[in-house]
């Protein structure tokens, strides 16, 4: 017999879908199917069953293989390494949950450590942005019941977000939204023609790196000041014309995805975009929301901010949390040669980072914690597996929109494997022996 | 005026964070007691002594104390940090935040200097004879307050976001300028002698830019304004003006609006 789990919450991306199901075996320890999630989702319950998975600590030995280890050696490895380092980078942290966020924290205090998130290659830009400016925002629910102006600027949840459209942005039948997508408008400003572009009502195909200008147009626009006749490759008339699109709604909403954090003017396209929407805002109603990769990347965040009071890259080598990304962000202390030693955790800057910040890492002392076998893992001296986050064990994670869901174990871990928070915990013991801190 | 001259000579492998070069905090010292002064190489305390050699003794104020840094001081940070008074030569390269917060004095640096030099900078003169790397005299990360006195001389060429929050002072760059000049500023002015690429003056309200050599990308909020003759430096020449950004929030003084000026060589 087997037994079917609803209400089971997706552990991939920033949209945290809560109705999967998944069926497992009857003494719960194999997960046979997952009904309800998209592709990526389901690929990622299933790979916790794959033959192949790496079950136990393994270390880099001198002759380049691995050597397993126990879970207390790799612990006593990991203190010794953090006590040492004048300047260790804790980096990571948006695949695991806030609990373990938590004590990851509390280690990186008593190391004296950089703690950073994988908002650094993401929405670092956004929290710079919103530390300038400010965000009004709202919850997807109201997305899904408000809504009937739809920006995609710079994002492909098409592709990305699977379901946030079926969801929340487009297709669902809202209260003030019966008529599903025939009650919306969707406007994607993209330079390429992806498949979200292809819905659109309004498709901008801008020139790329001139999403900072053509902001600036639509705010121009709004105040029917004097514009130039192209601004980023749209015609003058085009950007009038959507522009009162977007004023003729009842409730608009901006998503806003790394084509625009991540290219030319970085925090700056963003810092714009809010001002768009509060000058929207004169006008109807409107709010702005990032979409957050990393199912947990947006609690990570909030954990560093409640705890450290800054939302990634903050640097506690001086025993006092400091805050300047292009200082203390990951990639710069990584390319500057700032740090000596590098703790990975639920993310993969092996994969995600320049090549020359990667060859950095493989330079320092270094510890992989993560259930997958990455190029991160392959580049560190010390490979720590551990249980699935949202699938052998639970915790809390934070959805794209900041509210706070708690993921549900539905299998059980390996056996002897033990999860984020169990290991950190046994490392924080540790390394509070060794520096001599109660 | 008292010279003390410190020289490299155990180069950090790490960084130092050395906000104590500054004849604020020299002075009154001599040698040896300067030589303690505390420096951090990431989590580790330390003292200038350690990496320094340190030679004669400061005044008794900042005023009466110059500080010269020779040898390698590529990978120190916070040189001049909030420095009121007196003088800094750094005669080579140096790494972040020069000058930053500083509110007097002078400071000549001689090669090229790391991001966020004279980071909201309240008077006094920096003068960099290399490269600036970004945000120079712009605000703290989530601050408002960017550089709002003094005068910054860049004689090669400067990062992005020069003048990021901008509510005062001057600064010249005699080559190019990277993109985002004097983004949200509220006052200011910033000449570039050299060329810029693009997104000058973004959500300016108030401050001007004076340019004589190309942009390769104007902002569209930046509206023409006829044409103007103004003097830089001396010299005499005609400048196509604008005004801007018109999308962003404008304060009224006399009842009329006060845009940000920009003003290119024609
Ligand atoms: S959209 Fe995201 S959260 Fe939802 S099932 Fe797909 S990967 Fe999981």
């Amino acid at each position: 017999m087997t037994k079917v789990i609803t209400d089971v919450i997706c552990p991939f991306c920033g949209t945290l879908c809560d109705d999967v199901e998944v069926t497992v075996s009857d003494d719960g320890k194999k997960l046979l199917e997952v009904a309800n999630a998209c592709v990526i989702g389901t690929e990622k319950f299933l790979h916790s069953q794959s033959s192949d998975r790496v079950t136990k600590p393994r270390l880099r030995q001198e002759d380049g293989s691995w050597k397993d280890i126990s879970y207390e050696e790799a612990a006593d490895y990991t203190a010794k390494l953090l006590a040492k380092a004048r300047k260790p980078l804790m980096y990571g942290w948006s695949s695991t949950n806030c609990e373990a966020q938590c004590v990851g924290n509390e280690i990186a205090e008593v190391a004296k450590a950089c703690c950073d998130n994988t908002a650094a290659v993401c929405h670092g830009t956004t929290l710079i942005a919103v530390q300038d400016i400010g965000l009004p925002s709202c919850t997807l629910g109201e997305v899904k019941n408000r809504a009937d102006r739809i920006i995609f600027w710079g994002c492909n949840p098409a592709h990305a977000h699977p379901r946030h459209m079926s969801r929340y942005s487009i297709f669902p039948r809202g209260f003030f939204t019966g008529k599903g997508q025939m009650s919306r408008k969707l406007v994607v400003v993209d330079p390429r023609c992806t498949d979200t572009a292809k819905m659109a009502d309004v498709h901008l195909q801008i020139e790329q790196g001139r999403d900072y200008e053509l902001l600036d147009a639509f705010r121009v626009a709004l105040k029917g000041e004097w514009l130039p006749d192209v601004v980023a490759g749209i015609h003058a008339e085009k950007i009038r014309e959507v522009a009162d699109i977007l004023k003729s709604g009842r409730f608009g909403i901006i998503f806003f995805g790394m084509g625009v954090t991540q290219s030319l003017s970085k925090n700056h396209n963003i810092d714009a975009a809010i001002a768009l929407t509060k000058d929207l805002n004169e006008h109807t109603k409107y709010s702005i929301m990032p979409m957050r990769g990393h199912y947990n990347v947006t609690g990570s965040g909030e954990v560093f901010a409640w705890q450290f009071g800054f939302p990634y890259s903050v640097d506690l080598t001086r025993g006092f949390a400091r805050y300047n990304p292009g200082d203390s962000s990951s990639i710069d202390l990584l390319l500057r040669g700032e740090i000596d030693a590098m703790f990975t955790i639920g993310s993969d800057p092996g994969a995600h980072f320049p090549i020359s910040a990667v060859k950095q890492i493989a330079k320092v002392d270094s510890v992989c914690i993560d259930p997958h076998m990455t190029p991160t893992s392959g580049v560190s001296k010390l490979h720590v597996p551990v249980a699935f986050n949202g699938v052998e064990t639970g915790g809390n994670c934070y959805r794209m929109d900041n509210v706070p869901i708690d993921c549900r174990k539905v299998v059980e871990p390996p056996e002897g494997m033990k999860t984020d928070l169990e290991f950190l915990t046994m490392v924080c013991d540790r390394l509070k022996k060794l520096k001599g801190v109660a | 005026m008292e010279t003390v001259t410190i020289t490299m000579k155990n180069v950090p492998a790490l960084y130092l964070e050395a906000e104590t070069i500054s004849p604020d905090a020299f002075a009154g010292k001599n040698a040896a007691q300067i030589a303690e002064l505390p420096v951090f190489e990431g989590n580790v305390p330390s003292t200038l002594g350690k990496y320094f050699e340190v030679s004669g003794n400061a005044g008794a104020t900042a005023a009466d104390t110059k500080i010269v840094v020779k040898g390698d001081a590529k990978k120190v940070k916070y040189i001049g940090f909030k420095m009121t008074a007196g003088e800094v030569v750094i005669e080579g390269p140096a790494d972040q935040y020069v000058g930053a917060w500083m509110k007097g004095g002078k400071l000549t640096a001689k090669g090229d200097v790391g991001a966020f030099a004279a980071t909201a900078m309240k008077g006094g003169e920096l003068v960099i004879e290399g490269n600036a790397g970004n945000y120079l005299g712009a605000a703290y990360r989530g601050d408002w307050r960017g550089m709002s006195g003094g005068k910054i001389l860049v004689m090669g060429n400067a990062g992005s976001d020069t003048g990021m929050y901008m509510l005062g002072g001057e600064i010249t760059i005699n080559g190019n300028c990277d993109v985002h000049v004097m983004t949200h500023a509220e006052g200011g002015k910033v000449t570039i002698k050299g060329n810029a690429k693009s997104k000058l003056g973004g959500q300016m309200v108030d401050g001007t830019i004076i340019i004589f050599g190309n942009i390769d990308v104007m902002m569209p909020g930046f509206k023409p304004n006829g044409e103007v003759e103004l003097e830089v430096d001396g010299a005499k020449a005609k400048f196509a003006h604008f005004i801007g950004d018109m999308g962003e929030r404008h304060k009224k003084k006399k009842g009329a609006i006060v845009y940000g000026n920009l003003y290119k060589k024609i």
